[in-house]
């Protein structure tokens, strides 16, 4: 067996990724909540509002670390693994993913500090404030890798010399095809993921009968939140899902695993889809639903992957079963919160017992859809990196050896297999321990909980 | 194009880069000095003189290279395969040495293991630097815009020298931090294994200063003929001066804030060395600042906003310094 560096180096980001993704999805959604409750106590000066950002601050600093210390590897692939990528749209690219750095990370390390201690140091505006600096860095910074994702799925507004990029427009860049419904359906999907983590973590405090009363409240305004924000996720999904049939139509093709141009298509169900025979084995199909779905008309034109050179066709399994994986979460979620509002109105939110065990064991499904949702733009965008135009295989580092990326990919898988369960550890912790009652515990975060004084001087 | 932007940006991207090595210098100095601290109450006081800073200290780490990828993407391309091993092993290390700060005090059970984490993390992220450093200087095999060689190519003996020599520098940086941040028994300890790093980081400096010249003739040239050595005679000499500055402010007990400022200043020098020696290729014997840069209009486009935002970050980090002033005391620890 030879090792090949391309599949590896594929491997390796996409391990470093995955795991890195689910810390935004969190903390991005969290920041925005903190800055909810921050803002209603600003507003109705009601303490349990500020005990209950006080315990997600909390969980919230382990998050960020994390984020921190597994997104500071990311910059560094593009170099040590995608050399050839880099040289090539560096031109492009790098402006986008520098301003990330600039704005928002500098807003959330600058802004952190104040909302992790100085709740009680600074005036209350002023913590509120910090709170929306927050949430806006890591909204800044969702922007800024969307633009480069997304330029990297639909490119435009460059120019090609020599095999290099060359920016022509830099609104064409930033506002790419795919950019608006990419970033729309993305920042949905963090805030949903994080609204599953507050209604789990709510109901497990409900069902443990600890800080009851703030559990109740946490319950109540996320699932008004969510009830809102799943079906408008679904809706934004089926936009981002007409761009892709009209930007990437071998990508929605093979998300189908739809090998004939046809109208009146079907939707297939299930089916294992086998690229070398161009077909599907075993497939489960309603009748003109795809068309339907997929272009609103039942007429309308679906894509096949025939249409495309095998060379050009990404590998229709992954993308397929991506998908359907996060679009069952989708109406999975989309049950909960539909059961949540039946309950609600019959007055019975927080006693019935077995909606609140499903609740705890939903908490992990915002996630699942975030990763496979992620596998299936990227592994749909395949064989390219800069889609129609670089092939992921002539975007590696051409010095790598198998074996070298072999280690490389085995350390990280080593590093992040003690570092993730760890960090999950520590906010369980946080979470068993409830809500403190004061709500002006210290927040503890890795740093003193004030600022160090000077006593004497020097 | 009518303005020349490449020196505006390797201004930019050498105080960045400059930036990163002091401040997360001394902080991964002082997580290099954690290892000797001598019980749990002096680990507590040496992680809580970093920990509100450390994070923004390892920004300056992906500021710097993104500012690499963005200005000079040819270099970045080059450079980052060439020391892949040393770069994952910091970043490893990294990542370890950042989830010290928050897991060890959550995870008491594990405290040992997470100290552990915090101060062979911090060595091995810093060693790993350092032979970068060494690799850069000895430049790297290309061909046409790629890198060649094998990914072990950067394991030298000079680079594996530059990666000790790097040890004791951030180190001393890290005990000039020290003696100001702490006081009494815990300060003497910072003010002796300063010492220690200094003799350590002055025979290193000394011998990667002879070393370098004759590694590459052309580093030789560049400081020994006629009449450079004139013009570039300052820089060693100032680098002794500051040398016996820092010998005699560490051993002076009254002097809290100039041992830190002294080893500053003698890292500004080596830098600078380095800078000297190199100008203007950024990737050594291959490609210069010029042929490397990036598009003129990328450097324009991120240009504006760097230079609106730069001084703003530089205003906030030192805000942040200065709210985090003084000696650093057990009671306002961790909880």
């Amino acid at each position: 067996m030879t090792l090949d560096p391309l599949v590896l180096s594929r491997l390796q980001f996409a391990w470093v990724v995955a795991w890195h993704i689910l810390l935004p999805a969190v903390t991005i959604g969290l920041a925005s909540y903190i800055a909810l409750l921050e803002g209603i106590y600003f507003i109705t000066g009601k303490e349990i509002y500020f005990r209950i950002s006080g315990f997600w601050t909390r969980i919230f600093a382990v998050c960020f670390g994390m984020g921190v210390v597994s997104g500071v590897v990311m910059p560094f692939q593009f170099g040590t693994n995608w050399s050839r990528f880099s040289d090539a749209t560096a031109n492009i690219i790098s402006p986008m993913l520098a301003y990330e750095g600039l704005t928002a990370f500098t807003l959330e390390a600058g802004f952190l500090g104040v909302l992790l201690f100085g709740r009680n140091l600074v005036p209350r505006w002023a913590h509120f404030a910090s709170a929306v600096l927050v949430a806006a860095g890591t909204l800044f910074s969702t922007f800024w890798i969307l633009v480069t994702n997304s330029w990297m799925q639909t490119p435009g507004g460059y120019r090609l010399v020599d095999g290099i990029f060359y920016p022509t427009s830099w609104m064409q860049i930033i506002f790419s095809a795919s950019f608006p419904y990419r970033f729309m359906h993305t920042v949905a999907a963090f805030y949903v993921t994080t609204g599953f983590v507050v209604m789990g973590v709510a109901a497990y405090l409900l069902r443990a009968g600890k800080s009851t009363e703030e559990a109740k409240r946490m319950l109540s305004v996320t699932l008004w939140l969510l009830t809102l924000l799943v079906p408008l996720q679904i809706f934004l999904g089926d936009l981002h899902g007409l761009n892709t049939l009209h930007h990437q139509p071998a990508k929605l093709a093979a998300i189908e695993a739809h090998w004939e141009r046809e109208a009146r298509a079907p939707l297939a169900l299930f089916a294992i889809p086998d690229q070398k025979a161009e077909t599907n084995h075993y497939a489960v199909e309603i009748p003109v639903l795809g068309s339907l779905i997929l272009t609103h008309d039942v007429n309308g034109v679906v894509p096949g992957l025939k249409d495309f050179p095998p060379e050009d066709r990404a590998p229709a399994i992954i993308p397929f079963f991506a998908f359907r994986i996060m679009v069952g979460m989708g109406l999975v979620m989309l049950a909960l919160v539909a059961v949540g509002l039946w309950l609600r109105l019959r007055g019975h939110l927080y006693d019935r017992s077995w909606f609140l065990r499903a609740l705890i064991w939903s908490t992990p499904l915002g996630f699942i859809a975030v990763v496979a949702g992620w596998t299936t733009t990227e592994v749909g965008r395949q064989p390219w990196t800069v889609y129609g135009v670089m092939r992921t295989a002539h975007s590696v580092t051409p010095s790598l050896t198998g074996s070298d990326v072999l280690i490389s990919l085995l350390g990280y898988m080593v590093v992040y297999c003690i570092m993730f369960p760890a960090g999950l550890w520590m906010v369980m912790r946080i979470v068993r321990a409830g809500v403190l009652k004061d709500g002006h515990g210290p927040v503890e975060a890795g740093r003193p909980a004030a600022p160090v004084k000077s006593g004497d001087g020097s | 194009m009518i303005f020349d932007f490449v020196p505006l940006w390797t201004l930019i991207l050498g105080l960045a880069v400059f930036f990163y090595v002091l401040l997360d210098g001394f902080d991964l100095g002082v997580g290099i000095l954690y290892n000797f601290a001598p019980n749990t109450a002096a680990r507590n006081l040496l992680m809580n003189s970093i920990a509100p800073i450390w994070d923004g200290n390892e920004t300056w780490l992906v500021l710097g290279g993104l500012g690499l990828l963005a200005a000079f993407p040819l270099a970045f391309a080059i450079i980052l395969p060439a020391v892949y091993f040393p770069i994952l092993v910091m970043l490893l290390a990294l990542v370890f040495r950042g989830v010290a700060f928050e897991f060890r005090f959550r995870d008491a059970e594990h405290r040992t293991f997470w100290d552990h984490a915090f101060g062979y993390g911090s060595a091995l992220a810093t060693f790993a630097q350092g032979v970068v450093l060494g690799a850069f200087i000895q430049g790297f095999q290309v061909e046409g815009r790629h890198f060649t060689g094998g990914s072990f190519d950067c394991i030298t003996p000079f680079s594996l020298f530059t990666g000790i020599a790097l040890l004791f520098g951030y180190s001393l940086l890290g005990a000039g931090w020290l003696i100001l941040k702490t006081e009494g028994q815990l300060q003497t300890l910072a003010r002796n294994q300063a010492r220690l790093c200094f003799l350590g980081t002055l025979a290193a400096v000394g011998i990667v200063s002879l070393w370098t010249p004759l590694v590459d003739g052309g580093i030789a040239q560049r400081w020994f003929s006629w009449p450079n050595i004139a013009f570039l005679s300052p820089v060693p000499v100032l680098t002794a001066l500051f040398g016996i500055l820092e010998w005699r402010a560490i051993a002076d007990h009254k002097a809290e804030l100039s041992p830190f400022i002294y080893a500053v200043l003698l890292f500004s020098l080596s830098y600078l060395g380095i800078a000297i020696s190199l100008f203007p290729m950024i990737v050594p014997h291959h490609y210069d600042l010029w042929q490397a840069a990036s598009s003129p209009d990328t450097q324009i486009f991120l240009g504006v906003g760097t230079l609106f935002l730069l001084p703003v970050i530089l205003v906030y980090t030192g805000w942040s310094y200065w709210v985090f002033r003084g000696k650093v005391r057990a009671d306002t620890g961790y909880h």
